[in-house]
């Protein structure tokens, strides 16, 4: 302690010219690294992207990939069921997510974030590993790959075991910072319990929701790797799509082209959901 | 009482469904076979794999190494990005901030692919540089996003009694906001290598062709009906899912200590 004060003191004289104004120039420079990384790393890319979807294989300006991706029947139903995919498994694990989160953050404080861990573990061992474990699991209980239906299903299956921890993360740190006179108010004002959970707790959760919904919502329309192996190479999905335009298919304008089609779509329902939600948008990085 | 009893049932049921898939492939690292389901008798063979196949280490190697090392940078540039970031009021700001939140709602197969364009069209080509830049760019915006909070919730007149007792600015930033801010770092290096870990589609478009790690792999084999090493990756998983226990069992007797200590 007496030595850091001491070591205060000699900067002080060393420091007799300065101003306050530089100071924060100073401290917004500091990003300038993460700003630079940002353009070469995200804006050019992206702009190349857009370069690529509008041209033709000759490099004119065309509509020509969007045309061929609307105007080819197997492209439109691929976008469909990954769409329907997405929204069935964003539901079950809002349905599912939603109790276990707030069991957990009813419990007292240190029990509830041990059990939250337990859910969260998995994602440390190797996903593509715990997939092909999962599918071995259907195999054995015989529910895998009987008939199209089934591959569907199993590939829902698959992507609420993938996703589910995504949901429960961000619906656990806004369910645990609810203010709990609230729900007291509610009670003393004579409300019954589901009363109050329908119109204090669950409204003032919604963010969570949000944030949950579009962790699981947006991923499970490009993991492929998911519905590969679930699907039993029957589910085509629409990240699979932009991965075989740039791997075998080699046609890197139709690629980019449905990237756009892909992030339209993204941006349209980050834009419904009342935009991007910072605080609570981060994987559950805040608790 | 009842109500209490059922929701134990019910988080008790979806633990099962989370962890039977990782049990099984515990129970059957003990075995010999080739495929789950297929009982060949109790042997260790599958750890003695793990640790003298050189492929497989190799591979253990360059996921880890990959994932410290683009963990790593990606917490300092995130965190010099955060600061900067949280004391920039204007455009420029602004602008920084819109990019940062467009790689976090991007999907992955994009960001993967726009990297590949940029790589293999632009610079480099596909080298570990290009899988580095891969990851980071995954990782990241993430680590911006866990030491945001941890600024706003610092007293911000801190930083200038420190400037105000004569520390220069380098001098206050480094003993008085980092260790406030160190808590949000440390969670976004976690979430940065666990994000790191896990990926498949962001390493499958930027790595050199020679270069795996256990996603790409593993993916790769089951996709050529190459199954020779995967077997004594549910070895790996084993020891992993057995450091997860540990490191949940001593959390649980730290937290059990902090609390007494309290009393």
């Amino acid at each position: 302690m007496t030595s850091s004060c001491k070591t205060v003191k000699r900067e002080e004289f060393k420091n007799d010219d300065f101003r306050p104004a530089k100071i924060s120039f100073s401290r917004k420079y500091l990003s300038v690294p993460y700003g630079l990384f940002l353009i070469l790393f995200v804006v050019l890319p992206f702009l190349l992207i857009l370069y690529y979807a509008f041209t033709s294989k000759t490099g004119n300006f065309s509509f020509e990939n969007f045309v061929d991706f609307f105007s080819n029947p197997t492209s439109v139903s691929t976008l469909f069921i990954s769409f329907i995919i997405a929204i069935i498994t964003t539901g079950l694990c809002i349905l599912i997510g939603y109790p276990v989160a707030y069991i957990l953050s009813k419990m007292k404080a240190k029990k509830g974030f041990i059990l939250l861990l337990l859910f969260i573990m998995p994602m440390w061992i190797n996903f593509v590993l715990r997939a092909m474990a999962m599918k071995e699991v259907m195999t054995l209980l015989g529910i895998f790959a009987k008939s199209d239906a089934y591959n569907f299903i199993n590939t829902v299956i698959g992507m609420v075991y993938d996703f589910l921890p995504f949901m429960i993360l961000p619906l656990y740190s806004i369910l645990i910072k609810q203010d709990k006179s609230l729900i007291e108010a509610s009670y003393d004002l004579g409300a019954t319990k589901a009363q109050t959970f329908r119109k204090v707790v669950l409204p003032l959760s919604l963010p969570g929701i949000v944030s949950g919904s579009t962790m699981v919502f947006l991923p499970s329309m490009s993991a492929y790797v998911i519905s590969d192996t679930f699907g039993n190479g029957k589910i085509t999905i629409i990240g699979k799509l932009i991965e075989e335009q740039f791997g075998t298919g080699a046609n890197w304008n139709a690629g980019s082209a449905i990237a756009i089609i892909l992030l339209i779509i993204m941006f349209a329902c980050t834009f419904l959901c009342g935009g991007f939600n910072e605080e609570s948008n981060a994987r559950g990085t805040n608790i | 009482m009842i109500k209490k009893i059922l929701s134990w049932l019910f988080l008790a049921l979806i633990l099962c469904f989370m962890y039977v898939p990782i049990l099984v492939l515990i129970v059957y690292s003990f075995t010999d076979s080739t495929i789950i389901g297929n009982w060949n008798g109790f042997s260790f063979n599958l750890y003695v794999k793990l640790f003298t196949e050189e492929r497989i280490s190799k591979m253990l190697f360059n996921t880890v190494s990959l994932a410290i090392i683009a963990a790593f940078l990606s917490t300092v540039l995130g965190t010099l990005g955060a600061i900067g970031l949280y004391y920039s009021k204007g455009k420029f700001g602004k602008c920084i901030k819109g990019a940062s939140s467009i790689s976090v709602i991007n999907a992955e197969i994009v960001t993967a692919i726009s990297l590949a364009l940029v790589f293999s069209l632009i610079a480099f080509g596909k080298t570990y540089f290009s899988l580095i830049i891969g990851h980071m760019v995954l990782c990241t915006p993430f680590v911006v996003l866990s030491v945001t909070p941890k600024l706003k919730q610092m007293d911000s007149s801190m930083y200038e009694a420190a400037l105000d007792l004569g520390a220069s600015p380098a001098k206050a930033l480094f003993k008085v906001v980092l260790p406030e801010i160190l808590p949000g770092i440390f969670s976004g290096f976690m979430l940065a290598i666990t994000l790191s870990l896990d990926d498949y589609i962001v390493t499958a478009f930027t790595k050199p062709v020679t270069f795996d790690t256990i996603s790409t792999y593993v993916y790769n084999a089951v996709k050529n009906q190459a199954k020779s090493e995967l077997p004594a990756l549910r070895a790996l998983s084993a020891i992993i899912f057995v450091i997860m226990i540990i490191v949940v069992v001593v959390m649980n007797i730290r937290a059990n200590k902090k609390t007494e200590e309290i009393r």
